[in-house]
């Protein structure tokens, strides 16, 4: 029955969210894994995040340039840039990339400890396998992606600078006050890094679920692995067209 | 209530039953504290589903399970207080990947106890030292032998004294000699800390040796119950098949091809 089994599973998922929340208590340990995890999934994805944004900001450069040169509004450039990416290609795109580096490594994480009774060890030992091994990684993910995305955004507008200005030729002052004059800290950039933060969580959660519940095998490993980046993925995309659609006016 | 007479681990008329699975019934079992027990069988018969009772993972379809005088919890919360009565040394070790033996070692201490950092790295190092593994504190899991990590597995264990030590194949990976220092150093902990262990194992030469009572599982149920040099001298078809490792008698097992050789 799929229905039946789609239901149960997203009851089950909703359960592990909670389980999730419930475990995440700001004590000593805790906090030591947490700062363990950011490094794990929020430095390590620095160099990708970095070359991603860059080569972003240089094909909306490009494309943008083009397009405006032909309506004679090629200084409206940065504003282009700026709202396209605060508002949605920052925070899907480095929530995409982030999918792709560090969710597919918590699910084969987790999937591993699962095939090799480290899950299940914890267990034993009392030691609640949720707080110990998710709640960092969820946690991890939510603080790291809004700062990735912020570095995301940075290096694509300095690349499209350097594309627009010394390049093609545009006023360096037009280029910043465009930018500077369209994006609104708050309306845009806020709403950005709060996106991120819950595409972060999100990502986390599904990515984590996957392979917290893997078949304890190397094939369930690799099944998880698969699953937790389409699934976060496309929930990311779902998830960013109603929140632009809610917060954005 | 518990008592201090109530033996360690207590089954009565237990069924187990595993995806809608009758793996054991009519089980009635005690092993007294202080005991060494080995639990025997071939593969397959049911003996980490045993195991699986008494840590609480499993829950019976009928018949009670009683660690030291308590049926096993059934609710979370209660569950975790219990198993921080029993240590558990795993097929697999368990071990985490990203934690040094000390640290894998240290980890149920600083979940449970709230201890100095100088006590707990002394306590660390007594356990460690305990199973001959004082120099390899700061390796890790990947580093080790597999007598080395059996035996980082089960300093983790003992980390927090646990009256009651379950060991889920102990052997299996190991050369005889790393066997024989694991299923020693055991019976010493058993000896000097009066520990109560279960050792499930299919390794009959080297568990029985050292240990004060044997259970055999086969075919379901209890086949024996009783002292190690009964359980040797028994003339029993069944028990014999098993001691003797003969491919054909009343314990039947699926060959390859599917066909039933008993």
């Amino acid at each position: 029955m799929p229905l039946a089994d789609t239901l149960r599973a997203l009851g089950r998922a909703g359960l592990f969210a909670l389980s999730v929340l419930r475990a995440s208590r700001p004590r000593r340990d805790f906090l030591a894994e947490l700062v363990k995890e950011i490094y794990k999934v929020g430095a390590r994805s620095l160099p990708i995040i970095v070359v991603g944004g860059a080569f972003v900001g240089l094909v909306l450069t490009l494309q943008g340039y083009r397009t405006l040169t032909t309506f004679g509004a090629s200084d409206a450039l940065s504003t282009l840039l700026g709202l396209s990416l605060y508002r949605e290609l920052g925070p899907v795109l480095t929530a995409l990339l982030f999918i792709g580096r560090a969710g597919s490594s918590i699910a084969a994480e987790l999937g591993l400890m699962r095939a090799t009774d480290q899950l299940k060890a914890l267990e034993l030992m009392a030691i609640d396998p949720v707080a110990k091994a998710v709640a960092p990684r969820f946690w991890a993910a939510v603080i790291s992606l809004p700062l990735l995305t912020g570095l995301f955004c940075l290096m694509a507008v300095t690349a499209g600078w350097f594309e627009a200005v010394p390049s093609l030729g545009l006023d360096n002052g037009t280029f910043w006050s465009g930018l500077q004059g369209s994006v609104d800290a708050w309306d845009d950039y806020g709403v950005a890094l709060l996106k991120s933060a819950v595409f972060g969580g999100t990502a986390a959660l599904v990515a984590a679920y996957a392979g917290y519940y893997a078949e304890p095998t190397i094939e369930g490993t690799s099944v998880a692995t698969t699953r937790a980046v389409v699934n976060a993925s496309l929930l990311v995309l779902m998830l960013n067209f109603v929140m632009s659609a809610l917060l954005f006016k | 209530m518990p008592t201090s007479t109530s033996p360690a681990v207590r089954l009565s008329d237990v069924r187990l039953e595993y995806g809608g699975r009758t793996i054991l019934r009519g089980l009635d079992l005690v092993v007294p504290r202080g005991s060494m027990t080995a639990v025997l069988g071939p593969s397959g018969s049911g003996k980490s589903t045993l195991l699986a009772a008494i840590t609480g993972e499993l829950v019976p379809a009928q018949g009670t399970v009683e660690v030291f005088g308590q049926p096993v919890p059934r609710g979370a919360r209660a569950l975790l207080e219990m198993r921080k009565s029993l240590g558990v040394l795993l097929q697999g070790n368990g071990l985490l990947t990203d934690l040094t033996v000390a640290e894998n070692v240290a980890l149920p201490l600083r979940a449970h106890l709230r201890l100095p950092e100088s006590e707990l790295r002394a306590r660390v190092a007594a356990k460690l030292d305990a199973v001959g593994l004082g120099g390899a504190a700061d390796l890790f899991p990947r580093e080790l032998s597999g007598g080395m990590a059996r035996r980082a597995a089960l300093a983790r264990a003992l980390a927090l004294d646990p009256p009651l030590l379950l060991c889920d194949e102990p052997l299996t990976g190991l050369d005889p000699i790393a066997s024989g220092v694991v299923m020693a150093l055991l019976r010493q902990l058993n000896q000097s800390l009066g520990l109560t262990c279960i050792v499930v194992s299919h390794h009959v030469r080297e568990t029985l040796p050292v240990c004060d009572q044997a259970v055999v599982i086969a075919n379901g149920t209890l086949a024996f119950e009783g002292v190690p040099d009964a359980l040797q001298a028994s003339q029993d078809p069944l028990l014999r098949q098993f001691l003797d490792g003969a491919a054909h008698g009343p314990i039947a097992f699926d060959d390859v091809t599917g066909q039933r050789a008993a």
